[in-house]
């Protein structure tokens, strides 16, 4: 039972950690911007193209890899500067359809950039060599995924608790005037928020791509959406939220894939009964649920309007 | 300034409007084939084909005048939500005859708008069935998925030694999914156990798939699936040590396959129309004119291994020039008509089309993945029996 559970436990649980590393640009955001930042996905999508890119102009591995983080992060700041921060005092609902704005011109530059067509990954040494963990062929990054999500979603909240930025951070998303009223300056508040969610994505986006190695124009569509839905089921604004949701998220939509052969071989069922192709929609159900039974998500705080 | 600039913008999107007449009148053919999405990188390597033709014989003689032929594009981003307005953009700018797609789905979803148009069209690498079905406007030059799929099975089955068969389909799409039901169907004639499955659109993580089709023992994993897909799984089971082959179909014909699957120890057999040495003078024909040419080479993804799709691009700008001809006018109807007895030797064979209006195949080239070499082995031509 053991042996055929594994393999899909393992997947899921790395799945799990990247999409942790997503939903947290998501849920950060949200917390102090109160936007649901559609564009996040394809920088997630970009940084891959810009590791493909840099990879190819033959610079050493490390320097690659240290650039992809660095542009990544500028492509975030950018981002905001340019599409967020006019719409500072819009109507919520512009900045977001600025951000699907933002999210198709990312897809299609790539588009124009790459033909459309495939584009391979290079390979990180250590974390793409294959190593076998019960029996269970596979890469080193699904084994080191999890451990470095933990360690990097650790370190982020020892940020938020524990220096002055964070503490600016917190209080800009209780309260966004009185923050700026007390000497914050939100900008600079807003500007460190993406700045950590895009550094995040990248390395999120390493794990990802060495992973699965195709990147096209596409590629971050998908895992958005999942990172996404991860964040409103913990509790969208709530780190740990998004990291637990992540991984509750990861796990199920792999358990449900091999559901059926797990089934077979525990006897009971004797024949295919097409499962797997309930995946994603057994994930969203699952979201529907929570949200009925506990709508502010697992660990969603509760909002109160006040008059 | 923001007003100016805004302004000048907007004639920027005017400029196509002003082309240069010229004194050569022109017939127009149009390629509806996606140029984004999914099947992007698959329609484009088609275009090719017809771009070549198109500098091989830029001009073709109707009736007595000589004509410029003008390709003119609409992409249906490979979905079936964006084919209709894409067939409607070629309806508009008056074609006289349509090339494409790539990908059954988008044909499907165009062809009621080329129907009430009288626009005949001619896929070219469209395999299911439902084209050409049950209307008289829609033509077909390559073989179709109750052929292929049979091919294929007869080949696991027969070649491979396969008991248990694995086939992988994405959800919703009509070529995954037709295809993978004609293989299961003779699969199972022939005395073999298929389990299937489907994945959601925009699924990169198959390795519970693999690992389903390890559990359940299969001989072969047949995924007839887009390009964007194919690389990931052929990775994914290169990773994970899978003692069973790979089968795809004609959308895996192409370099970024090869690509993926260099260096690793997996067995790889696909499907196709077209196997590079067939016609040596289009062979060494496309390669220097992609060498030449940049953005070809960047839509074929960077090298030139010819892709079966652009040989078959390249018959269909022939078909569609012999039924102008034959045709004696640039009248959509008239060309309709002629096509059903035009006759053409193409570089993937020869081409007439049957009472349905798909063209009589029955032979489909079955290659393999030389993965020391990175380059594909011819291994057999395989019919039905």
């Amino acid at each position: 039972m053991f042996n055929t559970v594994f393999p899909y436990l393992l997947t899921g649980i790395s799945v799990g950690g990247q999409y942790a590393l997503i939903a947290i640009g998501y849920t950060m955001v949200y917390g102090i911007l109160r936007l649901i930042n559609f564009a996040h996905g394809d920088v997630f999508m970009v940084a891959g193209i810009v590791m493909v890119y840099l990879n190819a102009s033959g610079i050493p591995l490390w320097l690659s890899i240290l650039l992809t983080l660095l542009i990544t992060v500028a492509i975030g700041f950018t981002v905001e500067r340019i599409a967020y921060k006019p719409l500072r005092s819009a109507p919520r609902m512009s900045v977001m359809i600025s951000a699907i704005g933002v999210s198709y011109t990312l897809q299609n530059l790539v588009l124009y950039i790459t033909g459309g067509l495939n584009q391979f990954y290079p390979k990180i040494p250590f974390f793409s060599n294959a190593v076998t963990i019960f029996g269970v062929s596979t890469k080193m990054v699904t084994v080191v995924t999890p451990i470095l999500t933990v360690i990097l979603v650790v370190a982020l909240v020892q940020l938020i608790n524990h220096t002055k930025i964070g503490m600016a951070m917190r209080a800009v998303s209780k309260d966004f005037e009185t923050s700026q009223l007390m000497g914050i300056k939100i900008n600079n508040v807003i500007s460190t928020t993406f700045i950590i969610g895009s550094f995040l994505a990248a390395v999120g986006s390493m794990l990802y791509f060495t992973n699965y190695n195709t990147v096209i124009q596409t590629s971050g569509s998908m895992p958005g959406l999942k990172a996404f839905v991860a964040a409103v089921f913990g509790g969208i604004g709530s780190i740990p939220g998004a990291v637990v949701g992540a991984f509750v998220i990861g796990i199920c939509e792999n358990i449900i894939k091999g559901l059926d052969i797990i089934l077979f071989k525990a006897g009971i069922t004797t024949q295919n009964m097409g499962l797997a192709t309930f995946s994603d929609a057994f994930t969203f159900a699952l979201l529907i649920i929570i949200l009925i039974v506990k709508p502010t998500g697992l660990f969603g705080e509760k909002t109160t309007d006040k008059v | 300034m923001k007003k100016i600039l805004a302004v000048l913008m907007v004639l920027c999107l005017m400029l196509p409007a002003f082309a240069v007449a010229e004194d050569m009148p022109v017939v127009k053919i149009g390629v509806f084939e996606p140029a984004s999405g999914d099947n992007g990188a698959g329609g484009k390597q088609e275009m090719l084909g017809m771009q070549y033709a198109n500098t091989v014989t830029p001009t073709v003689t109707i009736g007595d005048t000589e004509y410029k032929v003008e390709l003119v594009y609409a992409d249906n981003g490979s979905a079936t939500d964006k084919a209709p307005s894409a067939a409607a953009e070629l309806v508009n700018q008056q074609v006289s005859v349509v090339l494409g797609s790539y990908g059954s789905g988008v044909s499907i979803a165009g062809s009621p708008i080329f129907e009430q148009a009288g626009v005949p069209a001619i896929g070219v690498t469209c395999t299911n069935p439902q084209v050409t079905l049950g209307n008289n406007h829609y033509f077909r030059i390559c073989f179709l998925d109750p052929f292929q799929g049979t091919v294929l099975a007869n080949y696991a089955y027969k070649e491979l030694g396969a008991q248990v068969a694995y086939c992988l389909a994405e959800l919703g799409n009509d070529y995954d999914v037709g295809l993978a039901y004609y293989f299961q169907q003779a699969f199972e004639a022939l005395g073999g156990m298929v389990i299937s499955e489907t994945f959601p659109t925009g699924t990169s993580d198959f390795t519970s798939y693999i690992n389903n089709a390890t559990g359940y023992g299969a001989g072969v994993f047949f995924a007839p699936c887009s390009i964007a897909y194919t690389t990931l799984i052929v990775d994914q089971a290169a990773d994970q040590n899978v003692n069973f082959a790979l089968m795809g179909s004609d959308t895996w014909d192409s370099n970024k396959v090869l690509e993926a699957a260099t260096g690793t120890n997996l067995d790889i057999m696909i499907s196709t129309f077209y196997q590079e040495g067939g016609n040596v003078e289009f062979d060494t024909g496309i390669k220097a004119w992609l060498n030449s040419d940049a953005e070809a080479m960047t839509n074929n993804g960077g090298n030139d291994v010819i892709a079966a799709v652009s040989a078959m691009g390249y018959d269909a700008y022939y078909v569609a020039l012999e039924a102008l001809k034959a045709a004696g006018s640039t009248d959509a109807k008239a060309v309709n008509e002629a096509l059903w007895n035009v006759s053409h030797e193409g570089v993937s064979g020869k081409i007439v089309f049957n009472e349905i209006g798909d063209a009589d195949r029955d032979t489909a080239y079955i290659k393999k993945i030389n993965t020391t070499t990175g380059a594909w082995d011819f291994v057999a031509v395989q019919g039905v029996n």
